[in-house]
Order: C-alpha cells, then structure tokens, then sequence
C-alpha cells in the first residue's frame, strides 16, 4: 500500500508535459469525456452515489486509479474500467479532473 | 430560412447579446455542422461541439421527436417498477445552454455533393460536416405476418422506448394469471445486447409477485445469450425457477398474429398470451436512402478515428446505425462515446488537424434482474493501429460477480449522469 502511494507521488512527478501553445492539448479533456457517462461532464457528478472528480486532488485521483488497476482497491465497475487506461493516461485524467471546479 | 425567423430562433436561444449564434464572427464565417436525429450519440455530439468549440462551430440538430424518452430503464416500465413519465426528457437545455438550433422536423433527404439537407418542412440546411445518428429501424420484411401497421399495433416490440413500452406494459397487466409471455431476440447484431434477457428478468419479477402460475419463454435466435450469460442464466434457474425458460437458435421466420403464434425457421410453433417480437434490425432508413448503409445494406461502416462515413465524406454516422468493431455493443453509453469521439475529430478536422489518432471509449450496461438488484457489463475500447480498428484493452473490463442492491442504485446515478451529460 505503501509502495503504491509512493508509486502515485512518481507518477504525478513525471506528469506529461503540455504539447506547444499553437496545438491545444486536449487529450486530458477528452479521456476525461470517457468518464462522463458515470460521473458527469467534466467530473462535476449528478447524485450521491457515484464519486464527483472535479476538483479531486490530483495525486488522490492518480492512486486511487491505480490501486483499482493493480486490483487492490475493491469495488464494482471501476477496477474492470482502470485496467483500460495507461499510466500516461491516468496522469492525464487527474490533471483534468484536478484542475475542473467542483460545482458547475 | 428568413432572416426574421432565423433572429426570432436567435431570440429563442437566449443568444442575442453573444456572438456565439451569430453567423460569422469577425468577418469569417462560422463553421456549421447538421445533427440528424436527437438521440443519446446526436444529442452528446451536439452539446460537446458546442462545449468544447465554445460556441465556435454553430450546430442545428434535427429531431422529428419533441420528447427524449430514454431506452435504458425503460424495461423497468414494463415490470411495473419506473413509470415512463421519468424517463421523458426534452432537449431544450441543448438550445437554452448551449446555442444549439433544435429543429423538430423530419430530415427527408441527403445532398452530399451540395453537402446540403432537405426538411420536411420545406427549409434546407447547408453543412461543413453533417453527422447523421438515425438509430434503427426494424426489418419487418423478413416477417410476412408483421407488414400491416395492424400487425405491428398487436404484436409489439417496444424497442424504441415510448408509447409500445406503455402498450406492451397494458397487454402484460390484462394477461391472466397461468399466461405465457415470450419474446423473440434476433440473432446479433441488434440494439441493446442484454436488453431482452433483462426484459425477461423484469416480466418474470412481475408474474413472481402478481401472476404465479405464468411463464416467460425466451425465444433466442442466437446460440446462446448473447451478453452476461452466466448471470442471467443464475438468475433465472434460482430466482425465477418454473417461471422463466430459455430457447436457444429459436430464429423466428414468421408470425401468426390472429393465433399469437411464432414459427421458427424449422417449423417450430409457440403460442403466447402475450408475443413480443423485437425484429431484426439495421440503420434507419435515411442511412440506407443517402447510400451510407454500405455494409450488407444494413449497416454504416465509418472510421473510428473520426466517426465519418467510409462511403461518404463530410458525413458522419453514430450510434446503433454503425458497422461494429468486434465486442462493441451497440448501447446508449457507446452512442453517447461516439458523440464525443465524432466532436472532438470535427473540431480538429474545422482547424485543419488530424483527429486524435488514440481515441478511448468506455461502455457499461447495467441490467435489472429484479426491481433493485442489478448486474453489470463494462468494457474500454481504444484504437489498434496494426490491426486499424478499435479493439477492447487486454485484462481490462468484466461482468458483476453476483447481483446487488447498490449496483441498483449505480445504475440510476449512471441515468441521472448520462441523461445530463447527453442533455443538460
């Protein structure tokens, strides 16, 4: 568990870095469009149920999803869905997320 | 369309003190893009243009429908447990919020070389990039005793959610107990995977509490079930024993409406109190009209890196219409990824980039076994360079481990989300 928070302090040292100013980079803002169906458009969440992502911090977003994709985090849909992304990714994802406000 | 009415419609939209609906801005004209048809992957393309453009791209969306009523769920309707006034929802929000043209009219034809569309109501729009999510439509042709709009009033689907759900819903209400309800699955590809073993579950729920003695046969032209077997086959062998049976390659050839019979292609008859025919299925008519439905005239095959029609440039297709990649169902929550797959690739196409060449899409369906516990199917698709389709991430997705009550309530979060993300 340890290793893994550690792990996720890594991953969100080695952060991708942004593409030049002339071509946006999008690609955190549409991975984070994947999630939507579930937890709202840019992680601002509808309900009680599911976890809002907008606003979360970074480096929590960046372990939780990779105790869900190395299996030690337990649940329903999220640890079959964190398999599918890359650490990259997931890097991308809680950069998004971090960075939306937590209400609309 | 007159300019009077075209700023009337801007008055509507709430739009007048921004340029955002304006024609041009600065001198150059805006970009526009035409949506056919409002459903989950039309209306999520409409909403995320405009979003992620900023109200850069202008977009009309052309829908007959003047309410949304939503598919998933739907079959909770018809075991008494939702009633469908909650699944009913207009898109409104999508011009209010969002300064999107909504028309509801019909779309009567494709100009693809004048990149131009005709309305039922006499207008016509002129497009950069026309995205056309026409849903399905049933091939009652292959089922002689269905052609009479009489035949389809009796013998319902109740596929498109809507008022067959409620007709459907009365017809299992009036069955007297001791009835036999079935349902006939066409062989795959057809909209919603799980949707009639789900239906099943739902009906058989209902006859558990108020009709005992009944049965539910499902007739299944495919080999086996086609999507979370091993669950729904529990289900039905431990809580809907004696009530529920399954009939494998049972591949209906015709119906005998007066008799409520249906015949299989070896001869085989089943007579119902209540017949639920969901029929074979292709895109819906305009595709096939436009010449879009390139794959078996049924079917629209695109490139999944753009959405766009590989028959027909500048013309996109979403949603249930399309040629599927391998294990991607044809689902709402795909419909809603295509919708946004397909903005993002208009986006970067309008500035002269290539789409995103690494495009991530997500499905989970959620099924209802019963009027709370629900299990689940989820799965990630990317792009496969090599192999130049999308493919599902090894070790990634899966099916829930047993029904449960908080998959239930999931499940709703998941509708109350997705609605509001395709919507709001």
């Amino acid at each position: 568990m340890r290793n893994l928070v550690l792990l996720g302090t890594l991953l969100a040292g080695m952060l991708p870095t942004l593409a030049s100013a002339a071509e946006p980079d999008l690609r955190g803002q549409r991975l984070a469009a994947t999630c939507a169906n579930c937890h709202g458009t840019n992680g601002q969440t509808k309900g009680n149920s599911l976890p809002a992502l907008a606003g979360k911090s970074q480096s929590d977003l960046i372990n939780i999803m990779q105790e869900y994709k190395q299996g030690i985090r337990s649940g329903t849909v999220m640890p079959q869905l964190a398999k599918g992304y890359s650490d990259l990714e997931i890097g991308l994802l809680a950069q998004f997320f971090a960075a939306q406000k937590a209400k609309e | 369309m007159q300019r009077r009415e075209f700023l009337q419609h801007l008055g509507a939209a709430g739009l007048l003190a921004g340029a955002a609906g304006c024609a041009s801005i600065g001198g150059q004209a805006q970009p526009q893009v035409v949506i056919i048809g409002g459903g989950y992957a039309g209306a999520t393309a409409a909403r995320y243009l405009r979003i992620w453009s900023e109200g850069k791209i202008g977009v009309t969306l052309v829908e007959p429908n003047t309410s949304f009523i939503s598919c998933p769920l739907s079959n909770l309707v018809l075991g008494g447990n939702l009633q469908l006034s909650a699944l009913t929802m207009s898109h409104q929000a999508l011009q209010t919020r969002h300064g999107v043209r909504v028309l509801h009219t019909r779309a009567k034809a494709i100009d693809a070389k004048a990149r131009r569309v005709q309305l039922e109501n006499g207008d016509s729009l002129n497009y950069e990039r026309l995205i056309l999510a026409p849903g399905i439509d049933f091939m009652y042709e292959s089922l002689p005793g269905l052609q009479s709009a009489a035949a389809q009033q009796k013998i319902l689907h109740a596929w498109k959610a809507g008022e067959q759900t409620l007709a459907l819903r009365a017809q299992l209400a009036a069955m007297p107990d001791g009835g036999v309800y079935a349902i006939t699955v066409p062989l795959a590809p057809y909209r919603c995977p799980p949707g009639p073993y789900e239906r099943a579950c739902q009906v058989a729920h209902y006859f558990k509490q108020h009709k005992p003695k009944s049965k539910v046969l499902i007739l299944d032209a495919n080999p086996d079930v086609t999507s979370k077997a091993g669950l729904f086959k529990k289900v039905w062998a431990e809580r809907y024993k004696g009530i529920v049976e399954y009939q494998p390659k049972f591949v209906l050839a015709d119906v005998d409406v007066a008799q409520q019979v249906a015949l299989s292609e070896f001869g085989d008859k089943v007579k119902a109190d209540v017949l639920n025919v969901v029929p074979p299925q292709r895109a819906g008519q305009l595709a096939l009209q436009a010449g879009l439905a390139n794959v078996n005239q049924r079917w629209c095959e695109v490139d999944f890196l753009s959405m766009e029609s590989k028959v027909a440039p500048n013309i996109h297709v979403l949603g249930d219409a399309i040629q599927i990649a391998p294990l991607m169902p044809k689902s709402a929550h795909m419909a809603n990824q295509h919708g946004k797959i397909c903005a993002a690739a208009i986006q970067d196409l309008l500035a002269g980039r290539a789409p995103n060449p690494k495009p991530v899409l997500t499905n989970t369906c959620y099924s209802f076994i019963s009027d709370k516990e629900v299990i689940h199917v989820a799965s990630v698709h990317t792009w496969d360079a090599e192999k130049k389709t999308l493919q599902t991430v090894p070790g990634s997705g899966g099916v829930s481990t047993a029904p449960t009550e908080l998959e239930g309530v999931y499940a709703h979060n998941w509708a109350e989300n997705i609605w509001a993300d395709t919507l709001g």
